[in-house]
């Protein structure tokens, strides 16, 4: 004879748990910190390289790379003077709290005010994993087209941060921008948006003069 | 490859709850998933027979209750599912839409003897 046993809990809640603990350690040295996500090639490295060029200074900044395999997105930070951790998920499409629970013990994290986490490449995993960071920001960009809120809602869905990256192109392919924006309010209304462009540098300064301002009444 | 994670994740909080329900076998277990948060698809039960394999879980079959995204238009009332393409009213047109349904992501329950 079965019984039936209630259970009404979250899948991943042992992830969601651990991702509270990141939190808390962030939160006890007084780090702040945002996991940048996005489909592969919308600019998670450039958007990285170019906010600590734009910061100035203003910021000391951490970075942790999340990817399948390589070091490649940790060799660059590491060469624009970043001290960077390089987690490889060997196959596992997202990071997840425990990978990040390991990477932030080999930062100097007493020497940070900011980490950065990129995380893995796609628009549908990430979405999943809670990691712990005080921010979750998605980059759209624009050769990746306008209906991507549409395609891929739970990404949309999940972020405090929307940046739509190379602006620059908009004369160069079709994207429009009112029909993408109607899906973003929808599924994210009043979600703060930034468009810039990492090879211009178009749109850089209010992204970060938003997020020395972040850090800044975290602190206070 | 999330499907891993998932069906760990699963697993873990049905064998929690069976142990407490000092419960000899788990034959079910019900899921239930929202349109915006599947990440979920049944490839996932591959996995199981795999993860699975020598504990109280041991053949049990997930059953997937799928609820379809819903949404609200905030102008006139209208309660819709939204086409792939356009998230708009179907009833006025209108854009001003809120999402009601449709983020579920759960163990619901599990059948064990």
């Amino acid at each position: 004879m079965t019984t039936r046993v209630p259970v009404v809990e979250r899948i991943l809640s042992a992830n969601d748990r651990m991702a509270e603990k990141n939190r808390e350690l962030l939160d006890r040295t007084g780090l702040y910190s945002i996991n940048i996500m996005a489909s592969p090639g919308a600019g998670k490295t450039s958007l990285i390289l170019k906010t600590l060029e734009s910061l100035d200074g203003r910021l000391r900044l951490g970075v942790v790379e999340g990817d399948l395999a390589s070091s490649i997105d940790a060799d660059k930070a590491a060469a624009a003077g970043l001290p960077a951790v390089q987690i490889n998920t060997g196959g596992e499409c997202h990071l997840d709290a425990a990978m990040l629970s390991d990477a932030l013990n080999s930062l100097p994290l007493s020497d940070l005010d900011l980490v950065l986490v990129e995380n893995v490449g796609n628009l549908v995993c990430p979405a999943n994993f809670q990691i712990g960071t005080h921010l979750n920001v998605l980059i759209a960009s624009i050769p990746e087209g306008d209906d991507k809120p549409y395609k891929y809602p739970g990404m949309y869905r999940g972020v405090q941060v929307l940046i739509i990256n190379k602006i620059d192109l908009l004369p160069y392919v079709p994207f429009d921008m009112d029909y993408f924006q109607r899906g973003v309010e929808v599924l994210n209304p009043g979600v703060v948006t930034f468009p810039v462009s990492c090879r211009t540098g178009e749109g850089m300064g209010d992204w970060v003069d938003w997020l020395v301002r972040k850090v800044k009444e975290r602190r206070e | 490859m999330h499907e891993l994670a998932v069906a760990q994740s699963i697993l873990d909080i049905s064998l929690r709850h069976a142990e407490q329900a000092e419960a000899k076998r788990i034959t079910d277990i019900n899921l239930v998933i929202g349109q915006f948060s599947s990440i979920v698809d049944d490839s996932i039960q591959f996995y199981w027979d795999v993860i699975a394999n020598g504990t109280l879980a041991e053949g049990a079959v997930l059953h997937f209750e799928r609820i379809p995204g819903e949404m609200t238009c905030g102008n006139c009332g209208h309660t819709f599912q939204p086409s792939d393409e356009t998230f708009a009213c179907p009833s006025c047109d209108s854009g001003f839409v809120r999402i009601t349904r449709g983020d579920e992501f759960r163990v619901d329950s599990i059948d064990v003897e």
